[in-house]
């Protein structure tokens, strides 16, 4: 087995296919916790069914660089997503759930209409839940991936302060003259970038779950902001990087496995987080 | 010249107009107490003078050399997020958070600062314990501590001690005055007249018949008498 995985790894596609898989696990789980303790969780969700529209529209105009149409329409559902959530809670749920459904059914009906191709059932299923496209990936697809999940990477870090303080509490940064309606503009951003190119990697129906299990497995283990950030990225890259050697090795689906290797961590985490809990009292 | 100033002041939430031509001027070193009933608009009109929403029309003068982002606020308690993993030191540090501007990380002297206030309200040991484990009485110092870091001249506590028992209340009362004696300016909105009548320089009153001026002035006005006899009267039903 160890003999099969040596040999895999050195194929360039396979290495491609990891350092693409880890960096967008890394992204994905850092910006996880602060949509999951603000209750944004469904944002990621909503915003992977835009991107899946978006996509659809894109191979129906046949477009070569379909890269930019969807990261733009995607970006800008974050923003409206985000305002009309901080505006009004309830019509901001409703919102969410027209747009992602729509979306999601428009691209489905665009490209059973428009495209031709023999395998549509296969295309479709690859776009929602992961595909072998992460084995495919050009090597401009992989620069463009690596520089975009760098650079979130860098923006987290040098904002993390700022995102802690307007997760917590966005009146009082406010208060304070911090310009949060930007901040959350910038989140709103980087959340778009992850989910296109997480897309890729699991599919657009399990992106949320890269968003969301890391955070709240590393949130029953620790207890500040800083912890609970360092671990859900460091769960979120071992469980990517397990559930891709997995999958290559039992020939299971990428997306699929990766989920499921997050579901197991959870529980886990769970299970320490209660015993731990049981323990102290 | 005032700390704070107000001129015809009027507030309200679309065209809906909540209260109307409030004035009151706040000096340094004042302690001023505003009353209302509940629904008044009391966390509406603190969260204007924070520049967290639009006046309707006034002014909102700023003087003696405050800086609009150099207030410190303290919320009235909402159901902040309940699973929200933030430490104490984390919270407290995020108070600095004005003073960094565009610079990412907190420096010496920020740190510095958070182990002084933390210290001034006795919070020290609390440091590394997880905020929402904690009793409201100790969340509340937590909150002070962050409001703190943003200033050193005005502080604006809105229902501090909404929810604590008689003890905790009356801690976090002599807490306040102690600052207030350090020359830090308080405006506190308040449902407890009597403490408001007992520790404050001066009472604004936001319904019903308007009324600014000092406590003194307060309890022989018509505002105030009727208002007393209310409270008075609520509390003996109880
Ligand atoms: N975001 C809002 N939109 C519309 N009305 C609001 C909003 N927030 C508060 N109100 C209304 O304004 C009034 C005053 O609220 P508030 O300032 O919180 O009162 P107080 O703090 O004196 O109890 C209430 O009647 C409340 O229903
Ligand atoms: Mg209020």
């Amino acid at each position: 087995m160890i003999d099969k995985l040596i040999m895999y790894m050195q194929f360039t596609f396979v290495q491609y296919a990891l350092i693409v898989g880890v960096l967008i696990a890394l992204c994905s789980s850092l910006l996880g916790v602060t949509l999951v303790v603000k209750r944004f969780s469904y944002i990621g969700d909503g915003l992977s069914h835009v991107a899946f529209g978006a996509m659809a529209i894109a191979s129906v105009l046949n477009l070569t660089n379909n890269m930019w149409l969807i990261m733009s329409v995607t970006i800008v559902s974050a923003i409206l997503l985000l305002k009309t959530g901080q505006n009004a809670k309830i019509k901001g749920d409703a919102a969410i759930a027209m747009i992602s459904v729509g979306a999601l059914a428009f691209g489905y009906l665009l490209m059973n209409i428009f495209l031709t191709s023999a395998n549509l059932t296969g295309d479709v299923c690859s776009t929602l839940f992961g595909s072998t496209s992460i084995l495919t990936l050009t090597k401009e697809e992989v620069l463009l991936c690596i520089v975009l999940s760098v650079l979130v990477i860098i923006l987290y870090i040098f904002n993390y302060n700022k995102i802690f303080a307007i997760t917590f509490d966005e009146n009082f940064s406010k208060s304070t003259g911090v310009n949060a309606d930007r901040y959350n503009l910038l989140i709103a951003v980087m959340v778009s970038v992850i989910i296109v190119l997480a897309m890729n990697l699991v599919g657009s129906l399990l992106i949320s779950a890269l968003v969301i299990f890391p955070a709240i497995s590393a949130m029953h283990l620790f207890k500040n902001f800083k912890m609970v950030s360092i671990s859900s990225a460091i769960f979120s890259v071992l469980c990517a990087f397990m559930g891709m050697i997995t999958s290559i090795l039992a020939g299971t689906p990428v997306g699929s496995t990766i989920v499921a290797v997050n579901v197991v961590s959870f529980l886990l985490c769970y299970l320490t987080g209660l015993i731990r809990g049981r323990l102290s009292k | 010249m005032a700390l704070l100033t107000a001129q015809n002041l009027s507030l309200g939430y679309d065209s809906n107009v909540l209260i109307e031509n409030i004035n009151f001027t706040v000096n340094p070193g004042d302690y001023l107490c505003i009353v209302g009933e509940n629904g008044a608009g009391k966390t509406t009109l603190i969260k204007t003078l924070l520049n967290l929403r639009e006046q309707l029309s006034g002014q909102i003068l700023i003087g003696d050399g405050l800086k609009k982002n150099e207030i410190g606020y303290l919320p009235q308690q909402t159901e902040l997020q309940k699973d929200f993993p933030a430490s104490v030191k984390e919270i407290v540090l995020s108070g600095c958070q004005g003073r960094c501007g565009f610079r990412p990380f907190y420096n010496k002297e920020e740190k510095e600062l958070v182990k002084i206030n933390m210290d001034r309200m006795g919070i020290t040991d609390l440091a590394d314990r997880c905020y929402r484990e904690l009793s409201g009485g100790q969340q509340q110092r937590v909150l002070l501590a962050r409001a703190l870091c943003a200033t050193k001249k005005l502080l604006l506590l809105d229902e501090p001690v909404a929810g604590l028992d008689p003890k905790v209340t009356s801690e976090m009362y002599s807490l306040i005055k102690d600052l207030n004696k350090d020359g830090i300016t308080i405006i506190m909105i308040s449902h407890d007249i009597e403490a408001a009548l007992c520790y404050a320089s001066h009472i604004l009153h936001i319904s019903g018949e308007m009324f600014f001026g000092t406590r003194d002035e307060y309890m022989v006005s018509d505002a105030g008498k009727i208002f007393l006899m209310q409270q008075k009267g609520g509390q003996n039903n109880d």
